[in-house]
């Protein structure tokens, strides 16, 4: 038996390389962090490699960005280095405005070990040639500001931002840039947009930031996470890093776990590991007995995988080919209560509020898509409607702007492919099978009703009526199906159907 | 030699230079590719998504606006999926837009409504919440109706960037997104300069201008009323297009025979206002520069301009001229001069102007264009509130036989109709300002140097020993950066002539509303422009001091340039302005 | 600082403090921890120390360690013994961990992580 967290099924399963020194050290001591090791990368760097070794060493390691998209960062920082050999200024970026639901990988990095984000941010800016970085984190990660704010002061103490780093000649210094938590900012033009000082919008692409980024020069962005991995990459190896992962997704992914799951929480493992492992070992099942549905990943961008899916291996590609996507890391469970139409339109409210309104398919587009799925979950649809909505679909993922408006139907279309059952239930049986969705519901009283009338008490519609002693009636015209009559009921007299 | 870039559209070969778009290549191969945000050398943003296009190999269709071309690329502007794609943007944008095309005031001048009928749209392929809108109509010179707003932000890129003044933005966002003043300020406490450049960039009835046709009506129907008219030097080569007549016609005649049958009691010219203008303003300059005053002298007849000097440069008003503009002159006259001479009392005289532009509704109103407590004008139209009023009363415009305007304010020299165009100020003023400082007549009086569009342009010339330096600037973006230079010491003039719109009146606010194609493909300014210069080529009397009618003012009533009684009736002051 | 020894004696430095003869008590200051009462546990762990005046006791923060349904977290580590991780800490219970663990030397087992395992 033991007493440490580390050694719990939770904890055990898990290959902590992003996170390996959160919880570990006082994020608030750089000391701390230079024990296990902190800017030993850097100084590698500065003193024994060229850029290109680094661009190199990157490339080898196979990370892809933990954003969303997993482009090869190696690949990013290549092109950002040679695109405009030229180039009088450089940017480096971080994008720390982790908006998915759900999802806060990045601002436990962020909470808990700021420098590595620092040292690495370094390290591209001196991969790219740039000598100014910049954070841009959300508001409302208020602790994250302020240990990235101490952060960044006690490394221009020791000499490790700012100029002549390590007597190499490099200068390098990072600014923090506040977002307002518009979810679009995590869009790498709508960022950068953002930090000029405008409304965070995206520009049209190309040109990439490569070629003009922030301020129109060449820039690097990339999210906490994958910088998260930078300094581990250049003091292990690449060897060692692809050794961790398939053969396209090397290293470790941070996934939040939430939802229907007995250990929420953050966990970081192998690319590979599968759902099974992730559900079942990690996070220690499904509360209640109740059965498996859906994992929800990649957050209003993503998609749902289904039960048949649960042993297959997460990693970039597999997620792609399975209708979902890695995105950020959110990891959401789903069991048999849920309504699969329901959960399309709580991903689909968050991105038409989200959508910034600059393009026709994402602003009005989904909006009309959210009606429609409205319309089925209150049985007004009809299977022309179906049809009529996967077309829109279709049309807004190749018609928006930017990748959120691009990405806003996938989980409308990763339901429709694995759970069209329960859309047709909505549609033609005017039935929810989850008993979620309240327009279809019906709650009526049972045998069991013993006349207490505690029930027509509650009910804030005075839709039950009956004598007391006698089996009460629900008013169907009246009710707005809230289901105080059934939380109240102490005889289970109420059904919901 | 450029770098050329070889690409197929639809299975022709086109070679462009590195940079262009493909929208832009795909024009060079005479195929037209639909647009509504995009707009030549203002607004590029790939937000309406119209104009979409499939390029082979990409992940999804491509914003033609903004996609540059690449060598080897293979495009199809045409494909059943673009088509089908262009569709549904119409039909979803249809969805939220206020569908009263039959009373809209661009209706069959709507560049939504053209492309739905092209596409065949079904207004109600898509149904749900419409966003709603209080009509903004704070403003004396604009109106704002965004339950007509496609948002396609041409209004706030032209405001931004191309006049520098920028009051106008994106609030709220996704679906409830739309275009006003910050924190939703109304218009008319904004630092707005009413220049009208949103309106003539609206692809729809979006932006319009305040209608003053019901007020102009009403005069002319009251029969205690003596209704005057005049249209400005532009309009005459503008208004031909409200009836389908090419671009670049003058038709000062037939527009003389229009108003005459709408009623008007006199038909005058604010051109032969402009000749006054040159010989107060010609007058004021040689005073500053002969004693020494406050220099460089800065032209005042843009309303839009003088607004903006008074927002955003107050440092500039003792630059100013004092000169109330050819509008205010010819109002101001009419209330005394003309009153006088026709026995009329000025309380019955009912002004009216015809102006390329918007702002001329603010001016019209501003304190200091007011002559012994009566308003100079008493209602300022537009060139397109005018053809509403000529179709209304069915009036065949293209019809019409040649009239001429009535004489005793009616005459006017080349000098005045060149007031028209950008640089045509300067031109004017130099050619009666020249002889007067010389003494002995011009031979050349073509100053081919303030001629054409540039935004900035400068010139010099020796006067009498004097080396003159002048700068013209169109568009108020231009005039900033001028004075912002001058302030810094790196530029430095004697006489500046600033007109608010890019290009000058023939480009005003006021003006007919081209669609974006015939915008980016016709080089309307440039041949709006030629009509001017060739009416003043072929004008007898070419500058301002000969003119005939000019004359008489000034010896039966004036005195002279710059009296005391001129001062009075046609000279005004300024206020700064917060931003 | 200019070079890797420098760097490496700020190392030196830090594992020598953190590996000495202290005994260190670790609070899990994450917004997770903090939204769950992390902050009160913290000051009730100094508070007990200083009061009974354990010389030898630090008491610090962390980040999040990832199981934050079972939040405030607190690790303690002393020299020479295995990590252990208190769970659902409360004032009070952080009381009990400096009175049995730290001053007693016995392991308040009901309230660490194997209480919930």
């Amino acid at each position: 038996m033991t007493h440490a967290i580390d050694k719990t099924n939770f904890c055990n399963k898990q290959t902590r390389v992003a996170l390996r020194n959160c919880g570990i050290i006082d994020p608030e001591n750089i000391d701390e962090y230079i024990a296990r090791d902190g800017y030993q990368a850097l100084a590698k760097v500065l003193k024994t490699m060229t850029p290109e070794q680094v661009i190199k060493v990157i490339l080898d390691s196979g990370l892809r960005g933990r954003g969303g998209a997993g482009f090869p960062t190696g690949r990013k920082w290549q092109l950002a280095r040679q695109i405009v050999p030229d180039a009088d200024q450089k940017y480096v970026c971080c994008n720390a405005d982790e908006g998915d639901p759900g999802a806060f990988m990045d601002r436990s990095v962020l909470e808990g070990d700021p420098h590595a984000l620092l040292e690495a941010m370094a390290i591209a800016g001196f991969a790219i040639g740039a000598t100014q970085g910049y954070i841009y984190v959300r508001a409302e990660y208020p602790v994250a500001v302020k240990r990235l704010d101490i952060a960044i002061r006690q490394a221009r103490e020791y000499g490790l931002l700012g100029e002549n780093i390590f007597d190499s000649g490099f200068s390098f210094d990072i600014d923090i840039r506040l977002g307002a938590g518009a979810f679009v900012c995590g869009e790498e033009t709508a960022l950068m947009t953002s930090i000029e000082g405008h409304r965070g919008e995206p520009r049209p692409r190309p040109p990439f930031p490569a070629e003009k980024g922030l301020f129109g020069k060449p820039s690097v962005l990339n999210n906490v996470e994958t910088y998260a991995n930078i300094a581990q990459i250049i003091l292990n190896g690449p060897e060692w890093f692809a050794s961790m992962g398939t053969e396209r997704s090397k290293g470790t992914k941070v996934f939040a776990l939430g939802g229907k799951i007995n250990n929420t929480g953050l966990v970081e493992i192998p690319m590979g590991t599968t759902l099974r492992t992730v559900i079942e070992d990690i996070g220690g099942g499904i509360p209640n007995g109740k059965r498996f549905k859906a994992a929800q990943t990649g957050g209003p961008s993503g998609g749902c995988i289904p039960a048949e899916h649960f042993d297959i291996p997460i990693d970039y590609d597999n997620l792609i080919s399975i209708g979902s996507m890695m995105g950020s890391g959110g990891l959401i469970v789903m069991d048999e209560d849920n309504c699969m139409v329901d959960i399309a339109k709580f991903f689909l409210e968050f991105t038409v509020d989200e959508s910034c309104g600059k393009c026709t398919p994402c602003r009005i587009g989904n909006r009309r898509l959210l009606e429609m799925l409205t319309k089925i979950t209150e049985g007004k649809a009809t299977l022309e409607d179906l049809d009529k909505m996967e077309k829109l679909c279709y049309y807004i993922k190749e018609n928006s702007l930017c990748g959120l408006g691009q990405t806003a139907p996938n989980p409308v279309l990763s339901t429709l492919r694995y759970f069209r059952d329960e859309y047709i239930s909505h549609i033609v049986d005017k039935t929810c099978p989850a008993s979620v969705c309240k327009k279809l519901l019906k709650f009526t009283i049972t045998d069991n009703c013993k006349g207490c009338t505690l029930c027509a008490r509650k009910c804030p519609v005075n839709a039950i009526s009956g004598a007391v002693k006698q089996k009460h009636v629900i008013d169907q015209d009246k009710c707005i199906k809230c289901g105080v009559c059934m939380d109240s009921c102490k005889f289970s007299a109420i059904e919901k159907k | 030699m450029e770098d050329l870039i070889n690409l197929k559209i639809n299975g022709i070969d086109v070679s462009v230079p590195k940079g262009t778009t493909v929208l832009e290549a795909a024009r060079q191969a005479n195929i037209k590719i639909p647009t509504l945000c995009y707009l030549k050398d203002i607004n590029a943003i790939g937000a309406c998504r119209i104009c979409v296009v499939e390029v082979k190999g990409a992940r999804s269709l491509v914003a033609s606006c903004v996609y540059p071309v690449s060598e080897g690329m293979e495009v199809y502007t045409n494909s059943a999926k673009v088509l089908q794609s262009r569709k549904t943007t119409l039909e979803l944008i249809l969805s939220n837009h206020e569908r009263k095309c039959l009373s809209c005031v661009r209706s069959l001048n709507c560049e939504l409504q053209a492309l739905a009928r092209e596409y065949g749209v079904d207004e109600d392929t898509f149904s749900g919440e419409k966003t709603k809108y209080d009509i903004e109509d704070t403003n004396p010179c604009i109106v704002r109706d965004n339950n007509k707003c496609i948002l396609c932000r041409r209004c706030v890129a032209v405001c931004n960037h191309n006049q520098g003044v920028g009051v106008i933005g994106t609030n709220n966002r996704g679906f409830a997104t739309d275009i006003g003043c910050a924190f939703n300020m109304d218009l008319k406490d904004a630092a707005c300069i009413g220049c009208g450049q949103c309106v003539v960039n609206c692809p729809t009835g979006a932006l319009s201008e305040k209608d003053d046709t019901a007020i102009v009506w009403n005069a002319i129907n009251d029969p205690s009323k003596h209704v005057v008219v005049a249209p400005a030097p532009s309009v005459r080569v503008q208004i031909g297009e409200c009836f389908d007549m090419p671009i670049g016609t003058n038709t000062e005649g037939k527009l003389v025979a229009a108003l005459r049958r709408l009623g008007f009691d006199k038909v005058f010219d604010v051109d032969t206002a402009a000749d006054i203008t040159i010989m107060e303003e010609g007058t004021e300059f040689i005073d500053r520069l002969k004693n020494n005053k406050t220099l460089p002298l800065i032209t005042s007849c843009s309303p839009g301009w003088i607004k903006y000097c008074e927002h955003y440069f107050p440092e500039f008003i003792p630059n100013l001229s004092s000169c109330k503009s050819p509008q205010g002159m010819y109002g101001a006259l009419m209330k005394t001069y003309y009153a006088e001479k026709s026995g009329i009392d000025p309380k019955d005289i009912f002004v009216v102007s015809i102006m390329p532009c918007t702002a001329k509704k603010f001016e019209r109103g501003r304190e200091g264009y007011m002559t012994d407590g009566l308003a100079d004008i008493d209602a300022a139209l537009t060139v397109r509130e005018l053809s509403r009023m000529i179709k209304k009363a069915g009036i065949d415009f293209v019809g019409l036989p040649d009239e001429e305007f009535d004489p005793i304010f009616g005459i006017a020299t080349g000098a005045a109709h060149i007031f028209g165009v950008t640089g045509g100020v300067m031109e004017a003023a130099l050619r009666t300002v020249v002889e007067v400082l010389e003494g002995k007549e011009s031979e050349d009086i073509e100053y081919r140097d303030v001629r054409g569009f540039d935004g900035i342009k400068e010139a010099s010339y020796n006067v009498a020993g004097t080396e003159v330096k002048l700068a013209v600037v169109s568009g108020t973006a231009n005039a900033g950066k001028l004075l912002k230079m001058i302030k810094e010491g790196k530029a430095d003039y004697h006489f500046i002539e600033v007109m608010a719109c890019p290009g000058g009146c023939i480009n005003g606010g006021g003006q007919p509303i081209h669609d974006a194609y015939t915008r980016d493909t016709v080089d309307i300014r440039g041949l709006r422009s030629e009509a001017i210069y060739s009416h003043d080529e072929k004008s007898v009397l070419r500058k301002s001091h000969l003119n005939p009618v000019v004359k008489e003012i000034y010896d039966s009533y004036l005195e002279n340039p710059g009296s005391h009684k001129a001062h009075h009736i046609l000279h005004t002051t300024y206020i700064a302005r917060g931003k | 600082m200019k070079s890797i020894e420098e760097l490496n004696a700020v190392k030196e430095k830090t594992l020598a403090r953190l590996n000495g003869n202290t005994v260190r008590i670790v609070v899990g200051m994450a917004t997770c921890g903090i939204a769950a009462g992390a902050k009160p546990v913290f000051d009730a762990l100094k508070e007990e120390t200083e009061k009974r005046g354990l010389e030898n006791v630090v008491v610090s923060q962390t980040g999040c360690i990832g199981m934050c349904k079972y939040e405030p977290l607190v690790d303690v580590y002393v020299p020479g013994h295995e990590k252990v991780t208190y769970v659902f800490v409360s004032p009070e219970k952080a009381r009990r961990i400096i009175d049995e663990h730290i001053v007693g030397g016995q392991i308040a087992e009901d309230i660490t992580v194997a209480s919930v395992e």
